[in-house]
């Protein structure tokens, strides 16, 4: 489109370039001109607008700053078909296609979750230059890129922390760049280790992200653990060695991994009284029996309340190497149980380690007596409550009926 | 002897002039164990129900308040400890009535004795006889069956919760010749004789004693040591009668009782009524969430 301020700018460029050329080529040596000065006689106006209103301004300070000032680039290298020579340019000028060079990141980028939902027609999903920027990109090992280390999670917090993009979008996870804020890694982020601390693209890649659904994905259900493992090498071997990670091995996928009981984003400190109260509950979605039993005890009701000074499932069964308990190496077998116990009771005997941290009282197979035990309490409360609960019903209606009804031959109502 | 027969029973606190009789119905000594055993009972109840309730949001802020499980746990460590000197204390009391005292017979048998009487069973069977329309209200003697039941009561909560109790606060010093499954065992009816004592202390025993509609909002006797004339002729007809009959009367008669322990009555008393209501009613709720 045509506009009056489009055609003064037309105007203003003809003027420059055809007043300037004579003269550069009369003085001698002709120095050649800088190929960007020619768009930047338009462009360097910050604000500088487009027809439609969009902002047209190039910084080419930041510009020559940049990774591709650095490597002197041209404008036209990236807005290919234009041309110095043509201007004033076209209004619509084709998009920048990053893949001109960088093909191998953008061939990685079309499969990603980024990439498809982007071919989908989803323009909110992240192009190349919603993380890396336009003309101001930096190499990611410049601490001000926005690709560097330590500025990834606020880049993708962009659209990750940002409650309206998530809820537009139906960003899965919902706001994870919050609950990773305040995770572990979050925090670790912010301190002494940020260097080695993961960021986002350290468990979800960069130019390969895919959503967890995908099998190729590094946060696939089946890779998890060794994503998480490429940091974490001894706990990935305690957990390959334990029943979990066995059932992993076995190609059963539903068996738990690291996130189950760690959480993806929200993960917090092993010590963390919260998480150690918590964590038992995840143990019970398959061992539901077990969680059951559990609360029937001391130690389960005490970090039912939320204190997780006694035992939870892991302090007897290990976190990451759980085994059962016929394996003789288990904290729970014969040979290791007692040793379990007097980690926390100091002294503890051989009869006190028999004790049932699960015995179930409906279970008469596992626990005759405490089954018959149980049943005796509860006929005992039953014939009590039954028995002064009969006695007391009829007790306040006599009593009412001497109070309020009089009449009848010994008080109550006719 | 014969004024004391002949007043009406409705007869009011003061007739021209006279100040209502008194008897003494309990000692001072009892009425101190009566009210430390309250009060470590709603000790014990209070800090033991967040466990067995612990999937509760009022069990977490009850904790919280107690000062957290520890707190707890310590709060209930003493008033268990407390409870077993009061129980143990007055065992030893009732021994030595009956033995140092030469009344073996009328502690262990008899009107004045918390044995259960043959008569006790009449009471029970008239007691529903009345309370079905069939019958005159039953006369009571000094201690009725429903005031045994919860003496009783309390001997064999004591040895159920008292030493399951102990079997769990010591548990390295009992496993040396215990075996693992006496602490199943101990756990569980621990809990299970808790809920039995507490829902039935603070209703059956509320209510008998206090709430119901004769008593209501609660019976100060236990607190004051003294129970009016009027009071004792209602309720404990064939005790009066028979005390009157053997020329034992003057001898119980008391002073009023004094403003403290009426006072003591109905603040500490009354606070113990309703705490006890409101574990009640948590247990209630839970139950049916």
């Amino acid at each position: 489109m045509i506009t009056p301020r489009s055609l003064l700018v037309a105007f203003a460029c003809f003027l420059l370039l055809g007043a300037a050329s004579p003269a550069t080529h009369a003085a001698s040596p002709p120095a050649a001109p800088a190929p960007n000065d020619a768009c930047l006689m338009c462009h360097a106006d910050k604000d500088a607008k487009s027809a439609a209103g969009k902002s047209i301004g190039v910084d080419a300070d930041r510009f020559k700053a940049s990774v591709h000032g650095e490597l002197q680039l041209k404008c036209t290298d990236c807005h290919a078909g234009l041309s110095p020579q043509k201007l004033p340019h076209a209004d619509n000028v084709a998009p920048v296609n990053c893949a001109t060079c960088h093909d191998k990141a953008a061939a990685e980028y079309a499969g990603t979750v980024h990439g498809v939902a982007r071919k989908g027609g989803n323009t909110v999903a992240a192009a190349c230059t919603d993380c890396h920027g336009t003309h101001d990109i930096l190499r990611s090992k410049d601490p001000q890129s926005r690709t560097n280390h330590a500025n990834v999670e606020a880049t993708c917090a962009k659209c990750h922390g940002s409650d309206a993009i998530v809820a537009q979008a139906k960003l899965p996870g919902g706001n994870v760049a919050s609950k990773f804020h305040d995770s572990i890694h979050g925090k670790a982020l912010k301190g002494a280790a940020q260097g080695s601390a993961p960021t986002c693209s350290n468990c979800h890649g960069a130019h390969s992200i895919r959503p967890k659904s995908d099998e190729k994905s590094s946060v696939a259900r089946a890779k998890i653990p060794d994503t998480c493992g490429s940091c974490h090498k001894p706990e990935l071997a305690a957990f390959q060695n334990g029943r979990h990670g066995k059932l992993r091995q076995d190609g059963v996928v539903a068996g738990p991994g690291c996130t189950d009981c760690h959480s993806a984003h929200a993960i917090q400190q092993h010590t963390a009284a919260n998480f150690q109260t918590e964590v038992i509950k995840e143990c019970g979605t398959c061992h539901s029996d077990y969680l059951k039993t559990y609360r029937d005890t001391f130690h389960g009701q005490v970090t039912e309340l939320g204190y997780a000074r006694m035992a939870t499932c892991a302090s007897c069964h290990g976190a990451h190497d759980v085994r059962p308990a016929s394996d003789p190496a288990s904290k729970v077998s014969k040979e290791n149980r007692l040793k379990t116990c007097q980690a926390c009771h100091a002294g503890a005997s051989a009869n006190f380690a028999s004790f049932d941290p699960h015995a179930n009282r409906h279970d008469k197979a596992r626990d005759p007596v405490y089954y018959y035990a149980a049943l005796f309490m509860e006929l005992l409360l039953f014939g009590v409550f039954a028995f002064f609960g009969v006695h007391t019903v009829l007790w306040l209606y006599r009593e009412l009926a001497v109070k309020f009804g009089g009449g009848g031959r010994h008080g109550g109502p006719r | 002897m014969t004024t004391a027969t002949t007043t009406p029973a409705s007869a009011p606190a003061s007739v021209a002039g006279m100040t209502q009789r008194y008897y003494r119905r309990f000692t001072g000594i009892e009425r101190v164990m009566h009210a430390a055993l309250m009060l470590t009972f709603v000790g014990c109840a209070l800090s033991g129900l967040p466990l067995i309730y612990s999937d509760q949001a009022w069990a977490r802020t009850l904790a919280r308040l107690l000062g957290g499980f520890e707190g707890a746990g310590l709060i209930h460590r003493i008033c268990a400890f407390v409870m077993i000197v009061v129980f143990v204390s007055h065992v030893v009391l009732v021994f030595w009535k009956a033995l140092a005292g030469g009344r073996l017979k009328s502690v262990f048998w008899g009107p004045d004795s918390m044995v259960p009487q043959p008569q006790d069973a009449f009471d029970l069977w008239n007691n529903f006889k009345w309370f079905v329309g069939r019958g005159p209200q039953p006369k009571f003697d000094r201690w009725t069956y429903w005031e045994k039941f919860d003496y009783w009561a309390v001997f064999w909560g004591m040895f159920i919760i008292g030493g399951s109790g102990l079997l769990l606060w010591f548990p390295l010093f009992f496993a040396k010749f215990l075996p693992g499954w006496m602490f199943n065992i101990a756990a569980l009816i621990h809990g299970e004789e808790a809920l039995l004592a507490v829902g039935f202390i603070f209703t059956f025993h509320f209510f008998n004693g206090h709430v119901r509609p004769a008593k209501f909002p609660m019976d100060t006797v236990i607190f004051t040591g003294r129970i009016s004339e009027r009071e004792m002729k209602e309720e404990r007809l064939v005790e009066y009668e028979r005390l009157a009959r053997d020329g034992r009367l003057a001898a119980k008669e008391a002073a009023p009782p004094t403003a403290e322990s009426q006072w003591f009555g109905w603040v500490v008393g009354g606070a113990a009524l309703l705490l006890g209501i409101v574990a009640i009613l948590l247990i209630v709720y839970s139950v049916f969430t």
